[in-house]
């Protein structure tokens, strides 16, 4: 679905330091661009799905490929950028699965990743011209 | 806030996930509005309707 208006900005210099920015700190690609507004809402929205995600009992998934979809609950996990690294060295992330909110909390957390990499991609696109 | 509330849950995701998609999808801040607004709606509402329908089955 195209986006309802046509700003389109020049091409970036740097697309894929803008694009790993993204990814790494969410809303850091569209602040990098000048889309503050953009940037600023990414920023408080997709960090504060991760951590009640986490509160609620969530899980951070192991990269374990032999259960296809723990390895790719994985993925998208990593998906939220630094927030993930911060939230693994502070333990959090272990998931009680006898807790009512255990699914819930692990919905929020991939959901926060998936949504992550696709503000990246949208980064990418505004850096290469395309919106 | 009771994090063991479904519908609460529900609500808060919905939320979540639409102001996303309509930060990313709109460039104008009264269309996100109006887009998020809409996505919200239809999150909830799709959800509370689903479970109405699937409320006689017996499980």
């Amino acid at each position: 679905m195209p986006a309802a208006s046509g700003r389109r900005s020049e091409p970036a210099p740097y697309p894929y330091l803008v694009v790993a920015a993204a990814w790494a700190v969410p809303g850091a690609g569209h602040l990098w661009l000048g889309r503050y507004q953009k940037g600023l809402a990414l920023l408080v929205v997709l960090p504060l799905m991760f951590a009640f995600g986490l509160w609620i009992q969530g899980r951070i998934f192991p990269f374990q490929f032999d259960e296809l979809l723990v390895g790719l609950a994985a993925i998208a996990d990593v998906g939220i950028g630094l927030p993930y690294f911060v939230a693994k060295i502070a333990g959090l992330g272990a998931g009680q699965v006898i807790a009512i909110t255990y699914e819930y909390g692990n919905t929020y957390v991939i959901v926060a990743g998936l949504l992550n990499m696709l503000a990246a991609l949208d980064a990418f696109d505004i850096a290469m011209g395309r919106k | 806030m009771d994090t063991t509330s479904h519908l609460g849950l529900l609500v808060l995701f919905s939320a979540f996930v639409s102001i996303a998609f309509a930060v990313l999808m709109r460039d104008d801040v009264k269309e996100q509005v109006t887009f998020g607004a809409k996505l919200f709606g239809t999150f909830v509402g799709s959800a509370v309707l689903l479970g109405w329908l699937l409320y006689p089955l017996p499980l």
